[in-house]
């Protein structure tokens, strides 16, 4: 334990996902000795993130307005809707370059153990969007793992009803990778053989 | 990183019960062992979709491993084997994967203290996940079934036929979860429930693997049945067990 300033820091950065308590000391101490100038464009850098991004009123995808780049382009097909947990996997398939539709952001995947059913997941707003018909397909493009694969189930269970079609990323994805991490190839290949659910 | 410690490798096998990320790539895996206990691992470069584990430590599965002993209770996961994968068929059925959850957390919060051999628990947390994979019952009865086997092994499973309180044989009508289970006329306290008589039924039948007369029960006697059989064990866990509100019940036809 530190005293101060120096042990708030160090709670703070305990708090983020995937430090434990060594990490947070180390870093702490990197930034205390770190010039300045870096540590000011740092503490710049995060406040600004709260300020200026805020997640699009229609994907949540982030965003720097009321909508995202994507839902604003008039270029990008609105038939489709591809289902994503995080904004980074919006970047991963946006650099494969196969898909031309727009996006849906869950904000994760459902993990009852963290306590995360449907409910905590944005699921009520993509019924929303999904109410007036113009969305002919559904593509389930959660992690390739565990709680990816149970979320599309769940989804693919309460959306066919509704009478689009539901597709999968093909299952050339290895099972337990985070999608983020699959080369854009065969990310790519995926979307091109996704099935229906 | 002290020079020249090298750490104790040695094998077990057991399930994967929980992961959480670590670091960019990695994971931590809880899992209970069938001589160890339940141990915590980290899984390096696991995320990476060229990892060498593969599909082997995600929730649920049964795996053979080698482990690298680590200090402070935090060992390595050195080499994982499948023996038996299940989270595949699991996460194909979304009743069974929320059930699953629930006997994963529930293992979890019945081995407060790391590396204690839990044999009988973990045989029942493997049988359990083996029969939501082949879903050869419905998932609500296949995790009641372990709730009240779990309780068994941990020493407060619920009375059924005699009196909780003063063990006078019954079958008796009131069930009270702070008095420890069904309860006669004169041990009753104000306010115990009175369950149907099947519902007492099938919590017995789920105890003892009677899964013919367990099976046959109507939809109503299971709502009742899962409904005690949480508040028993929500009464003996010292916190509230997450998953168990998210678990889908669901009954189909
Ligand atoms: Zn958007
Ligand atoms: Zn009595």
């Amino acid at each position: 334990m530190y005293e101060g300033a120096i042990q708030d820091l160090i709670d703070e950065l305990g708090q983020l996902p995937g430090i434990g308590p060594k990490s947070a000391q180390r870093l702490a101490f990197h930034i205390l000795s770190a010039d300045p100038a870096d540590v000011h464009r740092l503490a710049g850098a995060l406040n600004r993130v709260k300020e200026l991004v805020r997640f699009c009123n229609l994907c949540f995808n982030v965003a720097e307005s009321d909508t995202c780049r994507i839902c604003r382009d008039p270029r990008r097909g609105t038939e489709v809707i591809c289902v994503v947990e995080e904004p980074k996997d919006v970047v991963a398939i946006e650099k494969t370059g196969e898909f031309r539709g727009r996006y849906h952001v869950l904000g994760g995947a459902i993990n009852p153990l963290e306590g995360i059913g449907p409910d905590q997941l944005r699921v009520r707003e993509l019924l929303t969007r999904l109410r007036d018909g113009e969305v002919k397909e559904l593509i389930l493009a959660t992690d390739p793992n565990t709680e990816g694969e149970a979320t599309a189930t769940y989804l693919a269970l309460l959306i066919k009803p509704m009478g689009l079609s539901v597709t999968r990323l093909a299952s050339g994805l290895p099972v337990g990778g985070d999608l983020e991490y699959a080369d854009e190839i065969t990310l790519g290949r995926a979307f091109e053989g996704r099935r229906a659910l | 990183m002290a020079q020249g410690y090298r750490s104790r490798l040695f094998r077990d096998d057991g399930v994967v019960l929980r992961v959480q990320r670590l670091g960019e790539s990695d994971r931590i895996i809880t899992l209970l062992t069938r001589r160890t206990g339940r141990i915590r691992a980290v899984a390096r470069g696991v995320r990476r979709t060229s990892s060498k584990f593969g599909a082997r430590l995600e929730p649920f599965g049964h795996v053979e491993l080698q482990i690298a002993e680590g200090r402070a209770g935090l060992h390595t996961v050195a080499q994982a084997e499948a023996v038996e994968l299940y989270a595949g068929r699991i996460t194909q059925d979304y009743p069974s994967y929320t059930a699953a959850s629930a006997v994963a957390e529930t293992a979890e919060r019945l081995t407060p203290v790391e590396s204690e051999p839990a044999l009988r628990l973990f045989q029942l947390t493997l049988g359990a996940l083996r029969a939501l994979a082949v879903r050869e019952h419905a998932p609500p009865l296949v995790l009641d079934a372990y709730f009240l086997r779990a309780m068994t092994t941990a020493g407060w499973a619920p009375a059924l036929t005699e009196c909780a309180v003063c063990a006078t044989p019954g079958p008796h009508r009131a069930f009270s979860v702070p008095s420890g289970g069904s309860v006669c006329p004169a041990c009753q306290p104000p306010g115990a429930a009175r369950p149907a008589p099947a519902t007492l039924g099938l919590m017995a039948a789920l105890t003892s693997g009677d899964w013919k007369r367990a099976d046959a029960s109507d939809v109503g006697i299971r709502r009742e049945a899962s409904g005690l059989v949480a508040a028993h064990l929500q009464w003996h866990l010292e916190r509230a067990l997450r998953s168990l509100p998210l678990v889908d019940r669901t009954m189909k036809e």
